[in-house]
């Protein structure tokens, strides 16, 4: 869609300032790994929501899933996941650094594959739905499931799960790539890179074509012969498959996952995913990522400036973007600045298509 | 540069500007002023609490400061306390545990409300190596993980109703039990102390309910207790689940003989129920009348008009740990003479002092092993102590009149 | 099982289901009737529900009875979301429903904060001094002030589907819902008529707040509950079904009460949501077999 030139240095300055904030900005790697998990959320809702015209409330259920998946496995590794959670978390386990560094890759390994089959059996069940009831089943899904997974005691029910901690050698915090927090730094920066190129992939290719088709008008495609219900379960798929690792990496670093709050966070996360696609514009694939950022600086400066004011904020933010950006900013940039999209407008055909001559 | 790569620059110069006008504006001590940090829930479903524990953590560092405020190296410094709302929600207390610490520069905490939040910032303040005084989370499993920079100044969770189970067990021989817990940390660790006094004194667990958290109707539970007539019903759902359980009690005339709940003053229960929460028992961490005292706030009556003169409303125990935890710190910083964290940290780690609102003194978890919890019931529209025996104010009402028989 | 060694609890789920369900039919009834016309979920239903109960408990606070402010709390609903209306909802009528669901969803969030702000954060009710009544020799036992609540509800949907027949705003309301093109062309001024139908949306959440202050309690936080079931209970019922609507909310607090019996308080919400997600896979899966699908 960008130009190509325009589209590579937006890349490169996405690196560098991945790669360099970091850097520049230690006490912010907090707020900066969220970023990037952010910028997921919205990029693989934008599959959903912007690409296919399905809005999906329920892709969190992939992202609090892949967080306990994730960190069900690092404990269950090398100790009782019961007993881990047995009575609120009551005895203390501690992991050591080989322990933890092959439990952590294969907790990632299964917080990406699981929720990507689960994607697969529910979304041939309920992707044959359309507009407004797809979007109020996976809304209802996403509410059921942080609620049954308050109800599930080896998941720590209510009290929640406390994480392995970053494992210590000698009582200090292991220096690998500068400790915990530049780690899940870089993981979820590198999640990002990925998300970002398969997707590009992804839409360039006939699939991307496919999805379009289905947002535009489905019964159309369908007359034409595509399995449209192929192509919307496996666009699911991939969302559920990096939301899962997503969703591990987050859980990690929170250090702490509860079941509504944390992980099917819908209120939350739910809503954000949602609200930075549209941002951003829906539909293309920098909108999400512009959104995100977008967002998350907002978020940001609310939180610190509103004290007590930051969900009036917030809320105001909502209505201004939805009523008047609804195209996101990539669709405002598309209207003021055809030339950056590789469009080219010819202003007076445009005119003349617009004035009716009435000299009759 | 072409277009989009400066409206990209633009986007993250003003980022940058952001975060680094925000940085270090609040290192720890500046001036004559300490500043240590609290998220706390001024939104969401623990808004209420987290206000009496705000208006605690205020009261604490007003008094401090009028009387001259902490001594370090000879000089005298004020306190004051960084504030944000983590809305009661678990990922935004850490994060705004991260937030404090990281770029606020803050270098010692006071706690959250509730359970929940602690634990979820806990794990974050030990990371940081950065000493915690919190007097709203109660749960066992804050104590049992081995962090070093946590203090709790109040009873742990599982210690709440045991007195009543116990109280009940001298009342009547194999009573039956009815319990209405909510599925929260705080709700569930109560319920454990409290099912091992009912096994420990050979009760039998007739009803097993749990709330859950969007609670606002308990009817169900309240029928079957009518139907199968419990001695004791047991209930802990904060503070709504306190006023829900009265109303409906209240409206479907429904008769135990001893109730026992948690956060009954913070709902207050003795006066917005129109005389419904009578006969209750509630826990409490404190309560004004008992003689405890300190060269601050002087006795728990003293602290209580205090209080009220300023916010309007008789101080919940909410407040009163909050504030304590304001003197603990206090008491820290001098014995430490320092701002280094970990002298603080140990300094706290020694605390054995008298406030008015009970004995501190921390164990090697971090547990306050000084005070014991008390029940009082309400009689006649206040709360009046009536367990331990050494502090009662007033005898425990057995049974509860039935709805028949009261006036 | 509780429920079949005390068989009459049966009969006390099913009331005090029915009972618990009406005042969520009614705000169901509120929520049809915005989407059905203009096409627009209202995220923000619960917490009107909320603000009306609070305004509700304003008036007991002065000292007068709590029934005296049901038609306070219609009323300021009422006018709010007229005022809403004109101010806000109006620029998203015309626009994706997706777009309104946020829209509303940024309005609920700012009226949570009001409230939080103005009413304070502690747990509210308002007292009736309603009694109890007893059938069958105690073994059912009901709570008046339910009882009021149901009649109410029920009274306030009747007029309001007597008022949609006979007046006529009504019947514009009616006819705009069924093809507002052809009610703009035969004159109707379908803003008008949308300005209204958003605001008696309102004004019943606000009734049916002032009945959830006196039979249950109030916080700031606690309109998500609402919003949601009358939401599920509407596509339960499917669109435009109006009676359905009522019957389905009432339905649904039945099945609700005996979930707690059963399952345990806990499920309460797991199972509504499996429930309507399993309703709406069969009916599609249905529809499918004869290619077509739900709109």
């Amino acid at each position: 869609m960008l130009s190509d030139k325009k589209e590579l240095s937006g890349i490169t300055l996405i690196i560098l300032f991945g790669v360099l904030s970091p850097i520049l900005f230690p006490n912010y790697r907090i707020q900066l790994s969220e970023l990037w998990i952010f910028m997921v959320f919205a990029s693989t809702w934008n599959i959903q929501g912007g690409k296919m015209g399905y809005n999906s409330f329920g892709n969190i259920i992939f992202f609090g899933l892949g967080m306990y998946l994730c960190a069900s496995t690092q404990i269950a590794y090398a100790f009782d996941l019961a007993e881990w959670t047995a009575a609120g978390g009551v005895k203390t386990f501690v992991h050591t650094a080989s322990q933890y560094f092959i439990g952590l890759p294969l907790g990632l390994i299964i917080a990406g594959l699981v929720p990507a089959l689960i994607a697969g059996f529910l979304g041939s069940l309920i992707l044959g739905l359309r507009g407004h009831y797809f979007a109020i089943c996976t809304l209802g899904i996403g509410i059921a499931a942080g609620e049954f997974a308050t109800s599930v005691s080896i998941w720590g029910g209510g009290q929640g799960m406390t994480v392995p901690v970053w494992p210590k050698v000698d009582g200090q915090d292991l220096d690998f790539l500068g400790g915990g927090m530049n780690f899940f730094y870089t993981l979820s920066f590198l999640l990002f890179v990925s998300t970002f190129f398969t997707l590009r992939w992804l839409f360039s290719t006939r699939f991307g074509l496919i999805l379009t088709a289905i947002r535009d008008n489905e019964d159309k495609a369908e007359a034409m012969g595509i399995p449209t219900m192929r192509y919307k379960v496996t666009g699911w798929v991939f969302s559920a498959f990096f939301m899962g690792i997503a969703g591990g990496i987050y859980g990690n670093i929170n250090g702490y996952i509860e079941p509504t709050e944390v992980a099917f966070a819908g209120a939350t996360f739910g809503v954000y995913m949602v609200l930075m696609t549209i941002l951003g514009g829906k539909g293309t694939l920098w909108g999400p990522i512009i959104g995100a950022l977008v967002f998350q600086v907002f978020k940001e400066f609310f939180w610190t400036f509103f004290l007590g004011w930051q969900l009036v904020a917030l809320g105001f933010l909502i209505i201004v973007i939805v009523v008047f950006f609804p195209e996101g900013i990539m669709g405002w940039l598309r209207q003021k600045k055809p030339a950056w999209f590789g469009e080219v407008v010819d202003s007076k055909a445009r005119l003349a298509q617009v004035k009716i001559n009435t000299n009759d | 540069m072409n277009k989009i790569q400066k409206l990209i620059l633009v986007l993250l110069s003003s980022i940058t500007l952001l975060f680094s006008s925000v940085s270090t504006s609040f290192a720890k001590v500046e001036g004559d002023t300490i500043t240590l940090g609290s998220a706390i829930s001024l939104t969401g479903k623990y808004a209420t609490n987290g206000e009496h524990t705000q208006r605690g953590y205020d009261l604490g560092v007003k008094i401090i400061n009028d009387a001259g405020g902490v001594k370090v190296g000879g000089k005298k410094y004020k306190l004051a306390v960084k504030y944000y709302d983590d809305e009661s929600n678990s990922a935004k207390a850490a994060a705004l545990a991260q937030r404090l610490i990281e770029q606020d520069g803050i270098q010692y905490m006071l706690g959250p409300y509730g359970s929940g939040l602690t634990i979820a910032i806990a794990p974050v303040t030990e990371k940081f190596g950065v000493p915690m005084v919190e007097a709203n989370g109660a749960s066992r499993a804050l104590f049992t993980k081995g962090y070093k920079y946590l203090f709790a100044v109040l009873n742990s969770a599982d210690q709440y109703l045991n007195s009543a189970v116990d109280l009940m067990a001298t009342k009547k021989k194999g009573a039956t039990v009815a319990l209405a817990f909510e599925q929260d940390s705080f709700s569930l660790d109560v319920k454990l102390g409290v099912m091992d006094r009912i096994k420990a004194h050979g009760m039998k667990v007739v009803i097993d309910d749990a709330l859950p958290k969007e609670l606002n109707d308990m009817t169900a539970t309240l029928q079957k207790v009518k139907a199968l007539k419990p001695d004791l019903l047991v209930v802990s759902g904060h503070s709504k689940g306190a006023m829900t359980a009265i109303k409906q009690m209240t409206d479907l005339k429904v008769d135990v003989s001893m109730l026992a709940m948690t956060h009954c003053d913070a709902a207050a229960i003795n006066k917005n129920l129109g005389g419904g929460g009578e006969y209750a028992i509630c826990a409490a961490q404190w309560h004004k009348s008992l003689s405890y005292e300190d060269e601050f706030f002087g006795s728990g009556k003293d602290y209580a008009k205090l209080f009220e003169s300023i916010y309007k409303y008789d101080p919940p125990y909410q407040a009163a740990e909050s504030s304590a935890a304001l003197l603990v710190f206090k008491s820290a910083f001098e014995k430490a003479n320092s701002f280094d964290k970990d002298k603080v940290r140990d300094a706290l780690a020694k605390t054995d002092m008298k406030t008015f609102y009970g004995g501190i003194k921390f164990n090697k978890s971090g547990q306050n092993t000084s005070k014991p919890m008390v029940l009082f019931q309400v009689q006649d529209g206040k709360n009046a102590v009536v367990a331990p025996v050494k502090w009662a104010e007033a005898k425990l009402i057995y049974p509860i009149p039935k709805w028949a028989d009261r006036k | 099982m509780i429920l079949l060694q005390a068989p009459f609890l049966n009969l006390q789920a099913l009331l005090d289901g029915v009972m618990v369900g009406s005042i969520f039919a009614l705000v169901a009834y509120g929520m049809a009737l915005v989407w059905g016309v203009m096409n627009i979920i209202n995220v923000a239903q619960g917490e009107y529900v909320i603000l009306g109960g609070y305004i509700t408990f304003g008036i007991y606070k002065l000292g007068v009875s709590p029934i005296y402010g049901m038609p306070f709390s219609f009323l300021f609903l009422f006018i709010l979301g007229y005022i809403l209306y004109r101010l806000i909802v109006f620029r998203v009528v015309d626009k994706d429903m997706f777009i309104s669901i946020l829209a509303t969803f940024g309005i609920s969030i700012m009226i949570q904060q009001f409230m939080n702000m103005f009413f304070g954060s502690q747990v509210e009710t308002a007292l009736t001094g309603l009694g109890t009544i007893f059938f069958f020799d105690g073994n059912i036992t009901i709570a008046l002030v339910k009882v009021f609540s149901f009649v109410i509800s029920i009274l306030g949907a009747i007029a309001v589907i007597y008022f949609m027949r006979v007046s006529k705003l009504g019947r514009a309301i009616r006819a705009t819902a069924q093809n507002p093109r052809a009610a703009r062309i035969l004159g109707v001024d379908t803003e008008k008529v949308y300005a209204y139908t958003y605001a008696i949306n309102a004004g019943l959440c606000g009734l049916a707040g002032s009945l959830v202050a006196m039979t249950y309690t109030l916080h700031p936080y606690i309109g998500l509950p609402y919003t949601v079931r009358s939401f599920m209970i509407v596509i339960i019922a499917g669109l435009g079904n109006i009676p359905g609507v009522l019957v389905s909310g009432l339905g649904l607090g039945a099945i609700e009460e005996f979930s707690a019996y059963l399952i345990g308080s806990e499920f309460r919400i797991g199972v509504i949501f499996s429930l309507l997600v399993i309703i709406l896979v069969y009916r599609s899966k249905k529809l499918a077999k004869k290619r077509e699908y739900l709109k």
